[in-house]
């Protein structure tokens, strides 16, 4: 037998037919939808009398409109949100499919629950109208993005008419140094590849700085994957991987843990695989690192200054002009030396427990910058109950933080949390598009404790100074 | 789903790079239960200012590009979000074909999905067409999916790649659940096979 990547052997185990022209019907094992790209799907569906072929793998929760303030009870104000939060909660129940309401403690950003509830497991093919599907790579399952008419698709056949995508290997060796963590990793992966060296591919993260990671930081390793342009990111299972998902309410149990914990033991790439590309980083290499740009590739290490447009070719000189007007930056500008106004704390990248403990460690005992802006949006109910139980959650409110519900939020600003125009934001998210968290907002992203560190000083700044 | 076999139309120059889904269709436009109506915003932070009154410089806001039907552009087109609402504002607006040296995955396949044809092509050749396309709309541009085929205001023949399975549908406007669900059989056995290969999923 010839040797596989760990792409390949999720792949072969999941083609359901496979054409003479290499199309195939590649069987999906989760369905995750959300309440913004779903509504046109099970609108389709019911035009063409058809149901949802496997409700039962079949997951829905509401999360990109939905408010994060603590009144939230109210309901939502704005009504084309509130129509669609409504879609979703008569969808679901239409269906049978399985749903967490706003009103669940378990509600949360789609890619956080899907994890959290024990969904997302080794070796299966997991898909959602939302790009970010990428972070359960992280579980060594085969996640991505889809669109709405891919969506419809998947709930009509459970399957997805695929072409496979080419194998390519990142790899981080080596230790990280202090003050670098997995959003430092995969930003400069990104800044390094360009945000379409992975087009066409579906990318394996390994190497010791990769296996050192907690299965939160492979989470925001892979949820990044999409932004280096790769169909999806890949982390091989092992031990931290089936302790995390050990226990979880829709994780297998006795003989079936048994029976899946073997098949998923075989899920590692072969020594002799083939690579269609390589990329390898040292883990020391990597710094604390920032965007300064409007494309997540516009990635530097703290340290640096705000490039000028003639350090780039080709297509990339306009682009840097444009971003650095959209982004009102001058070329030779330290980036620590960059005035923030907002900082937000969480998104399916960094709104997990240990990205909410990472920015504590920094602000514990500090307030923030007078006249910042500053909130926490953690991912889950069950994350903020838990922030709060370790008493996180007071950490930030006395440093001066709004402590939020569970959302997506300030990420994607379709709920009210926005960037007014010209506001500078420190965000642990992963788009600094323009517009991205509102019309002339400006995203400088980076890892929770970086954030952390720029609300303390109120300017970009090198956390490595406050530890 | 409209057949798309071949077009003849005024071909719009977007000479950027990695043009994002957010920039496409910015978030506030994707609160619709609907598929309709949204070519009204396509572009809508480039194409608007603050106030809603067009910005006269945007390529779509010019008298010569009011009806393109095509688009010119730079590397990495639709990267970001898997929002399928971008190819249906760009349908809405009336564009059927985007010409670009490289597209984002996700929004590469939504195109398909929509009637819409992505064209690769290498950038020398992008940026004639780019050229052609600033003539305005005394420019056409003509594509023939069937054969593959762009031929310039000028003459110029380009031929491009297209998947044959996403050519044939796009040819026949054909609904992919149905052709799927003409497979029923073969999705029935794999599930048997998972039942009892791995009943935990």
């Amino acid at each position: 037998m010839s040797p596989k990547t760990l792409y390949d052997k999720i792949w072969d185990a999941h083609v359901a037919h496979e054409g003479d022209d290499g199309t195939c019907l590649l069987y999906i094992d989760r369905h995750l939808v959300h309440e913004v790209t779903s509504p046109q799907a099970f609108e389709g569906l019911r035009m063409a009398g058809r149901t949802v072929h496997a409700p039962d793998k079949t997951i829905a929760v509401p999360d990109h409109n939905v408010p994060t303030t603590l009144d939230r009870a109210k309901g939502i104000e704005n009504e084309e949100s509130r129509i669609q939060v409504e879609a979703l909660d008569k969808n679901a129940k239409d269906f049978g499919i399985h749903y967490y309401p706003v009103s669940d403690i378990r509600q949360g950003i789609v890619h956080i629950v899907g994890p959290e509830q024990g969904w997302t497991l080794p070796g299966m093919t997991v898909v959602c109208g939302d790009s970010h599907t990428a972070t359960h790579g992280a579980f060594g399952a085969l996640a991505h993005g889809i669109g709405t008419s891919e969506v419809e698709h998947v709930l009509a056949t459970q399957t997805l008419i695929q072409k496979k995508s080419k194998n390519m290997k990142v790899e981080i060796t080596g230790k990280l140094r202090p003050g670098v963590t997995a959003k430092d990793i995969t930003l400069s992966v990104i800044g390094k590849t360009g945000t379409a060296g992975g087009t066409g591919y579906v990318i394996e993260y390994c190497g010791e700085a990769i296996r050192d990671l907690s299965m939160e930081g492979r989470m925001t390793v892979c949820n990044m994957a999409i932004e280096g342009g790769a169909r999806a990111g890949l982390i091989a299972p092992d031990e931290k991987t089936y302790e995390y998902v050990m226990g979880r309410p829709h994780a297998p149990k006795g003989a079936q843990w048994e029976a899946a914990l073997a098949w998923w033991k075989t899920l590692y790439s072969d020594p002799d695989a083939h690579w269609d590309k390589v990329v390898t980083i040292k883990g020391e290499d990597i710094a604390p690192v920032v965007t300064w740009g409007t494309s997540p590739e516009d990635v530097l290490p703290i340290t640096a200054s705000v490039p000028a447009p003639e350090d780039f070719t080709g297509g990339k000189v306009e682009a840097a002009k444009r971003s650095l007007e959209y982004m009102g930056l001058q070329p030779g500008t330290p980036l620590n030396q960059i005035k923030i106004d907002t900082v937000f704390i969480g998104s399916c990248t960094n709104g997990r427990i240990e990205d909410l403990r990472a920015a504590a460690a920094i602000l514990k005992g500090k307030k923030i910058k007078d006249g910042l802006r500053a909130m926490v949006v953690p991912g889950s109910g069950l994350v903020r109950a838990q922030a709060e139980e370790e008493g996180l959650a007071q950490i930030f409110i006395d440093a001066g933080f709004e402590w939020r519900l569970a959302g997506c939020s300030m990420c994607l600003a379709m709920n009210p949390d926005q960037l007014s125009p010209g506001e500078r934001c420190a965000a642990t998210s992963n788009r600094n598009f323009e517009g991205r968290q509102g019309r002339g907002g400006r995203t400088h992203l980076m890892s929770p404790a970086m954030a952390a560190a720029a609300a303390v000083t109120g300017h970009l700044t090198d956390v490595r100074e406050l530890m | 789903m409209d057949k798309f076999t071949k077009l003849s139309g005024i071909a719009a120059p977007l000479p950027l790079i990695n043009v994002d889904t957010d920039m496409i269709i910015p978030k506030q436009f994707l609160k619709t239960i609907k598929r309709s109506g949204l070519g009204v915003n396509l572009f809508d932070e480039m194409r608007y200012d603050g106030e809603g009154n067009e910005i006269p410089d945007f390529v779509l806001n010019k008298p010569q590009y009011r009806n393109a039907e095509i688009l010119v552009a730079g590397d990495n087109f639709g990267c970001g979000s898997s929002r399928e609402h971008a190819p249906w504002a760009l349908l809405d607006f009336g564009i059927r074909c985007v010409i670009a040296p490289s597209y984002a995955d996700i929004f590469y396949n939504n195109c398909f999905k929509n009637g819409i044809l992505p064209i690769v092509l290498p950038q020398e050749q992008v940026d004639i067409l780019m050229k052609d396309a600033e003539k305005g709309a005394n420019a056409r541009i003509e594509i023939d999916l069937e054969a593959q085929t762009i031929t310039s205001s000028d003459g110029e023949v380009f031929s491009f790649d297209v998947d044959s399975f996403k050519k044939h549908c796009l040819m026949n406007g054909l609904d992919d659940i149905g052709l799927t669900l003409e497979k029923a059989a073969s999705i029935k056995s794999f599930e048997s096979k998972l039942a009892s290969e791995r009943p935990w999923v």
